[in-house]
């Protein structure tokens, strides 16, 4: 693509800018942050991709990993600030995902250990846990909340804090991954993805590019469902003090 | 002969960050009887439950259970020691045998049929109703199985919740004559805070008022004929009406 047709797609940032100044939408100020904000950050990490591609130096791909796990967990942290140390609950369960999944895909050879492979997957697999973790959290604070009288019951019985908040575990669990696997049923038929499309239009053999994309599709799978449970087993805990009592 | 308390309290306090809301209670319960607490809500009842039960442990002063703080017991013996028939009966998704299973289920035991059917009939309920959905239950029914689910447990103490609040009079009857004969039977101490006074009068041995997080009169159960505090006095005559 050449920067001449570059700029003229800035035509698709005054349409909206245009519209929402007619219709007195008040979009205008945010949609411009957001066309800045992309232009910039996308153009920093094209070139610090460039020069890692380049220089082939490893610890450069650590580095890039250890920043793409530093900004998911500085932005799913907020949605629990209700559970003690999330922060390192966080870095932990990030820091199993992506050794998880490379190691599998390296250990077994499915991609090659380049930057130009290791880090477009370990972006997409840290972005995704991020995404899940953000839903796991939400939705476990409301079932915890709501569940309230059903753990009580439970541990006033004479149940464990963990019999006490199973169901709530398991609902949020179950909640948080079923968009993951059921955008899956119909991927494809609706819309391509977005990193299938991008190689089709770069010129990639189109099998060649729903290949990559199923690796991708699975990773996503196991993402989603380690992600959770992870949180999950780290997180219920601290909803309860060693006098297994439910901490408001 | 000194009679032995199932549970003592030494000047007990609870307070949330917020408020007070049991203001250093000292007294007994006696051991092998039924005493019945009574008092205005929001005086603290369920609270003091909720900490004999150890869903709570005080801000201050101890709580004894033959002679040992309940502060060293492992929370799990405790609860299956010191059962609660909770206010609310809270039914778990699922059918009324899961619900009464619910307290073997926990301790890894399976409920046998027998078993599941003497105590559903046991409480005045028929043994069909093991497998309707929970939550089709009427509130007098669903009270009901909360209590069996609680004596599945085999508790030596017995909290009881205002639990015949939604039954009707035959219903009462049945319940009031089931705890005494688990009470002779088993010799379980019962504590039974109510909100009827016949009731109160018909079954138990002794009595404490609380009032604002404190005990305002205990004692005896005839205490209640002739109180001599003027606000328990006052209680006892504005609930008679
Ligand atoms: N979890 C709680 N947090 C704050 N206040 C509470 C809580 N539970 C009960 N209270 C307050 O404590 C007081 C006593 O409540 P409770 O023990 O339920 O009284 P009772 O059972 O006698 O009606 C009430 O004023 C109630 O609002
Ligand atoms: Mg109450």
């Amino acid at each position: 693509m050449s920067t001449l047709a570059l700029l003229l797609t800035l035509i698709f940032v005054l349409i909206p800018l245009i519209l929402s100044k007619t219709l007195q939408l008040g979009l205008e100020k945010d949609t411009l942050i957001a066309t800045v904000r992309s232009i910039i950050q996308l153009l920093a990490v094209g070139y610090v991709l460039q020069f890692i591609f380049d220089s082939g130096n490893i610890l450069y791909i650590f580095l890039m990993v250890a920043l793409m796990i530093g900004a998911a967990v500085q932005n799913a942290r907020k949605k629990g600030a209700s559970i003690r140390g999330i922060t390192w609950k966080l870095v932990l369960t990030f820091i199993v995902i992506e050794v998880l999944t490379q190691g599998i895909l390296l250990g077994l050879q499915i991609t090659p250990p380049t930057a130009q492979y290791i880090i477009p997957l370990s972006g997409m697999v840290i972005g995704n846990s991020m995404v899940l973790g953000i839903l796991f959290l939400n939705r476990f604070t409301s079932e915890v909340a709501s569940r309230r009288e059903e753990t009580e019951l439970i541990l006033s019985l004479g149940g464990t804090p963990k019999q006490a908040i199973q169901r709530s575990l398991l609902a949020s669990i179950k909640a948080s991954t079923i968009p993951t696997i059921e955008s899956q049923k119909t991927i494809g038929l609706v819309q391509l993805p977005g990193m299938m499309s991008g190689q089709i239009i770069a010129g990639a053999d189109p099998l060649q590019a729903v290949m990559f994309q199923l690796l991708i599709l699975f990773l996503l799978l196991t993402t989603a469902i380690v992600t959770s449970i992870m949180l999950g087993f780290l997180s219920y805990p601290t909803k309860f003090n060693e006098r297994m009592q439910v901490i408001d | 002969m000194k009679q032995q308390a199932a549970i003592t309290l030494q000047d007990v306090v609870y307070e949330t960050e917020k408020n007070k809301i049991i203001h250093g209670i000292t007294g007994m319960f006696t051991k092998g009887k039924i005493t019945a607490i009574i008092g205005p809500s929001g005086a603290g009842k369920t609270t003091l439950f909720r900490l004999c039960n150890g869903l709570l442990s005080p801000s201050d002063g101890n709580i004894l259970i033959d002679g040992e703080d309940i502060l060293t017991f492992d929370p799990v013996n405790l609860r299956r020691r010191v059962g609660i028939v909770l206010q609310q009966a809270t039914m778990l998704e699922g059918s009324v045998r899961d619900n009464v299973a619910l307290s073997l289920q926990l301790a890894g035991k399976e409920l046998k049929q027998d078993e599941a059917e003497r105590i559903i009939q046991e409480v005045g309920l028929e043994a069909e109703i093991l497998d309707r959905k929970s939550r089709d239950l009427s509130g007098g029914q669903k009270q009901k199985v909360s209590i069996a689910r609680t004596l599945l447990n085999e508790p030596e103490i017995l909290l009881l919740d205002e639990i015949t609040s939604s039954l009707d009079r035959v219903s009462k009857q049945d319940i009031e004559n089931l705890m005494r004969r688990i009470n002779s039977e088993y010799g379980t101490t019962i504590i039974w805070i109510t909100h009827n006074l016949e009731q109160a009068k018909s079954v138990a041995d002794e009595v404490w008022v609380m009032m604002n997080g404190t005990i305002a009169e205990a004692g005896p159960i005839d205490i209640l004929d002739h109180p001599e505090n003027d606000a328990v006095k006052h209680f006892v005559m504005e609930e008679e009406k």
